[in-house]
């Protein structure tokens, strides 16, 4: 929406993301990010526009003989496409709305678990192959130690972090893989919510977090 | 006005067709180029072959009652089936949702812009010669991720096309969504 966001997504997610080939969670910080960022919607756009060139010069297959006639008759008995709900702008809140989709709702209908020192997680149903969780970080506050047997995708909804990267405010997204060893720590100012999506287990530095891990199930 | 026989131009007539007059020739013709590519992209990505009927039937009959929401300004006609084949693959074969962005639609009354719609188009042209021309080698790997055969760890995104010209022409297209929505 804004042109704030400095933190983009790579040309590696958002093709994957384009071909249908990202695990669910991923899939949803990747909806999440392009619904707030009209430069990297753009750039989905290209990569899509890339699969319809392969759908076009893809071989034919002979469809079966009444193929026609039973995709009309298909047609017949679908429910009559819903009007466009024309921008429902009336429900613009904090989240964009794939992640209302699966929150059931905006950031009050969060059903937070306490991570302990006022910490907050919510995992997100997804498919078994990643997994996609809200965290709430307190302004100030250091995210415990940790690096990463795979990837790590984070994109801030409200309030901001740092960490040796750089600054991540609204809408930006940090890509971290198993190179980062990484300590973000929420700005001060507003509390820090944010949408991550994993594909392993985090690995935690410190010797209390490994041990809380099991439990925590972060 | 300056229109030009492309065949991704004639596809976007077809749709308009079907969308304002539920013209079912017009459909027919749709059908006959994109049914068959569809069954044949769901086989490349492991349907067997019924499955992949009834799924490529399915998805023209999603063309058919969202063409109303196809915008010639931002995708070919073939890019539009492509994500809708797409996403029934994900939902089909590996049982999963697809979280989508929020969509971004004109509203009721707008008129798509005729130049900027034959411009897109001829873009989208440009993109399927260029991926045609590509080496083999090259080519067959972006078939491979867009046939869902490679996984995203699999999926390097360098594909040597000239995406550059066509993302700026839809960034251009969202900025003037955007100044309508204001």
């Amino acid at each position: 929406m804004t042109s704030t966001i400095n933190h983009h997504l790579t040309d590696d997610l958002l093709m994957s993301y384009a071909a249908g080939s990202l695990p669910e969670a991923f899939s949803l910080v990747v909806a999440t990010h392009v619904s707030l960022c009209d430069e990297c919607r753009a750039r989905l756009a290209g990569f899509e526009a890339v699969g319809g060139a392969v759908l076009d010069e893809a071989p034919a297959c002979a469809m079966e003989e009444d193929s026609f006639a039973a995709t009309m008759r298909l047609i017949a008995q679908m429910p009559t496409e819903t009007r466009i709900e024309a921008a429902d702008e009336s429900v613009k809140g904090l989240f964009p709305k794939p992640l209302r989709d699966y929150v059931g709702g905006d950031v009050d209908a969060v059903q937070w678990r306490s991570l302990g020192g006022k910490v907050r997680q919510a995992v997100l149903p997804t498919s078994a192959d990643a997994t996609v969780r809200l965290l709430y970080i307190p302004a100030g506050v250091a995210m415990p130690d940790h690096g990463h047997a795979g990837m790590e995708l984070t994109m801030v909804l409200q309030g901001a972090f740092d960490d040796d990267d750089g600054h991540f405010g609204r809408g930006d997204v940090e890509v971290a893989n198993e190179d980062l060893k990484h300590t973000p720590v929420a700005a001060p100012g507003a509390d820090c919510i944010c949408i991550v999506a994993t594909d392993a287990p985090l690995k935690f530095s410190g010797l209390l977090p490994r041990i809380a891990q099991p439990f925590i199930g972060i | 006005m300056n229109e030009r026989h492309t065949s991704d131009a004639r596809w976007v007539r077809l749709v308009e067709r079907v969308r304002s007059d539920k013209d079912q020739a017009a459909f027919g013709e749709l059908f006959a180029h994109f049914a068959p590519r569809v069954k044949a992209f769901l086989m490349k990505s492991g349907a067997d072959s019924s499955l992949a009927e009834e799924c490529a039937q399915e998805v023209m009959a999603t063309v058919w009652h969202k063409a109303q929401l196809f915008d010639p300004e931002r995708a070919s006609v073939a890019t539009w089936v492509f994500t809708i084949a797409r996403n029934r693959r994900i939902d089909a074969l590996r049982k999963q949702r697809r979280p989508e962005p929020e969509d971004l639609t004109w509203g009721p009354e707008h008129e798509p812009d005729q130049s900027e719609t034959i411009a897109l188009q001829q873009e989208s042209e440009q993109l399927g010669r260029a991926l045609a021309a590509l080496p083999e080698s090259q080519r067959v790997l972006i078939e491979r991720a867009y046939f869902g055969e490679l996984s995203h760890s699999e999926i390097a995104a360098e594909t040597g096309l000239p995406l550059g010209t066509i993302k700026s022409r839809i960034r251009l297209a969202l900025e003037r969504l955007r100044q309508e929505m204001k």
